[in-house]
């Protein structure tokens, strides 16, 4: 079933999860377009977007940073006190001579999450200023969607729950500033995730780049 | 609600379309090998090896998953006494304290959940192979279900990191993680691989039989008539 030749490519949108093809149309701020057949949202755009993921990913990335250099938690019994940060806990592997496991768990809960940071502010900033987007923006926002999975910082909180509760009856524990940094990034985190329209940016950052030839094009008249 | 405009009546498909679609950005492009001019990833019209990744990694958690429950995951030292908790076995010492939600999360999120997780995957897995003709909105929303949970069984290696790094009292207690962490995490991580090499794609594949397997334009002009009375004898089939 070939489609019209004068279809323009660009106006059309493939399900990613079933394949299922349609002409893009934005929904109105806050509606969501969703997949007939699969029901998977295609389009969910948000005033503003990009401004609050922007805002967020320096939010993200400024907790995690001090995160990494104040105190996490410090427990307490029979006169004995020891407190950790939340590398030690990521490090605690490599004393069971488990590094790998130890560089695996500091990346999925430090280092993953700010790298996604970083890739969205580089993908984004540009736009916010009303430039052209920077040379790998794109790319830079494909991974920062491929690394969503595995940036587990709000597991690691309930982690830390569990943990909590484990030793609750058999020491004393004070939650300090990191835990609470850790805390209100599963929210940022959140907020994030439910701001970001795929769509939307990938829009942004393609209709952007396009104006510059465009640009171009109106400038050749005057040559000739 | 939905501000989708359909291309024609029958749904249609950009592989039915003589295109091919990039599943990271959802553009649509002419077939032809290469990757997303937008976002670079590869462009696929069905990924034909997706299902021996999902296999492979599948295997690979597997094998991992089994050590997993045989080993200790945790050795706590208490006054010089060593004792090993397997994961059933912490949860089991924790619902004795009386700490009986916490003892279901972490039972829930290291046994239920990537035990479902093998059980679901193999099963989706096996359904595009065979053509089995379940329903294919249930699968779907069974593959959007695995795919976000799957990352939750990680909260285990998680706690016994915390737990290793905090309990550090001298001699008096001190807990250290076992090998079961180890081969706990590698299979979390395979699971998470293999449902991710899932390409969810394949089960609404039946609905609509490929026109032409080759990647080549030169065979569009399919008779128009003929896939519409397909389709709909196929969407009779769904409806139960």
């Amino acid at each position: 079933m070939p489609l019209p030749d004068d279809i323009d490519l660009s106006e059309l949108i493939a399900c990613p999860s079933c394949d299922a093809l349609y002409r893009a149309v934005e929904p109105g701020n806050g509606e969501r377009a969703v997949c007939e057949r699969c029901h998977h949202v295609l389009i969910a755009p948000v005033d503003g977007a990009i401004v609050r993921v922007v805002a967020l990913s320096l939010t993200v990335l400024l907790l995690l940073v001090t995160a990494m250099f104040v105190p996490f938690l410090k427990i307490e019994a029979s006169g004995l006190t020891h407190s950790t940060s939340v590398a030690d806990a990521a490090l605690s592997f490599s004393a069971a001579h488990m590094f790998g496991l130890a560089l695996g768990v500091l990346a999925l809960i430090i280092f993953i999450p700010i790298a996604r940071a970083l890739l969205l502010l580089f993908a984004l900033l540009p736009l916010l200023a009303r430039r052209p987007p920077l040379q790998g923006a794109r790319t830079a926002f494909r991974l920062s969607e491929e690394l969503r999975p595995w940036s587990m910082a709000e597991i690691f909180v309930l982690g830390v729950g569990v943990a909590l509760v484990k030793v609750a009856d058999m020491a004393r524990v004070e939650l300090q500033a990191a835990f609470w940094l850790f805390a209100a990034l599963v929210v940022v985190t959140v907020l994030q995730d439910g701001f970001l329209c795929r769509w939307s940016i990938w829009q942004a950052l393609e209709g952007r780049e396009r104006q510059s030839p465009a640009a171009d094009a109106e400038a050749e008249p005057e040559h000739v | 609600m939905s501000s989708l405009e359909n291309l024609s009546a029958p749904m249609i498909t950009a592989r039915k379309a003589g295109l091919v679609a990039c599943t990271h950005c959802a553009r649509v492009w002419p077939r032809g090998p290469g990757s997303c001019p937008r976002c670079g990833a590869a462009l696929v019209s069905r990924d034909r090896r997706s299902l021996s990744r999902v296999w492979a990694w599948w295997w690979v958690g597997l094998i991992c998953y089994i050590p997993a429950n045989l080993f200790p995951m945790l050795e706590t030292t208490l006054l010089s006494k060593t004792s090993g908790d397997t994961i059933v076995g912490g949860a089991v010492v924790l619902a004795m304290h009386g700490a009986i939600p916490v003892a279901l999360v972490i039972l829930l999120a290291s046994v239920c959940i990537p035990v479902a997780k093998f059980i679901a995957v193999a099963y989706l897995a096996l359904s595009v192979q065979h053509n089995w003709p379940s329903d294919r909105l249930r699968r779907m929303r069974l593959y959007e279900m695995v795919e976000f949970i799957g990352r939750w069984s990680m909260i285990d290696v998680f706690v016994v990191a915390v737990l290793s790094a905090l309990v550090q009292l001298s001699i008096v207690v001190s807990i250290k993680p076992g090998p079961a962490a180890l081969t706990f995490a590698l299979a979390v991580v395979a699971t998470m691989l293999s449902a991710r090499s899932f390409d969810s794609r394949l089960i609404w594949d039946s609905l609509d039989p490929d026109p032409d397997p080759a990647p080549d334009t030169a065979s569009l002009p399919v008779s128009t008539n003929d896939p519409a009375p397909a389709l709909a004898g196929a969407q009779k089939d769904i409806r139960p």
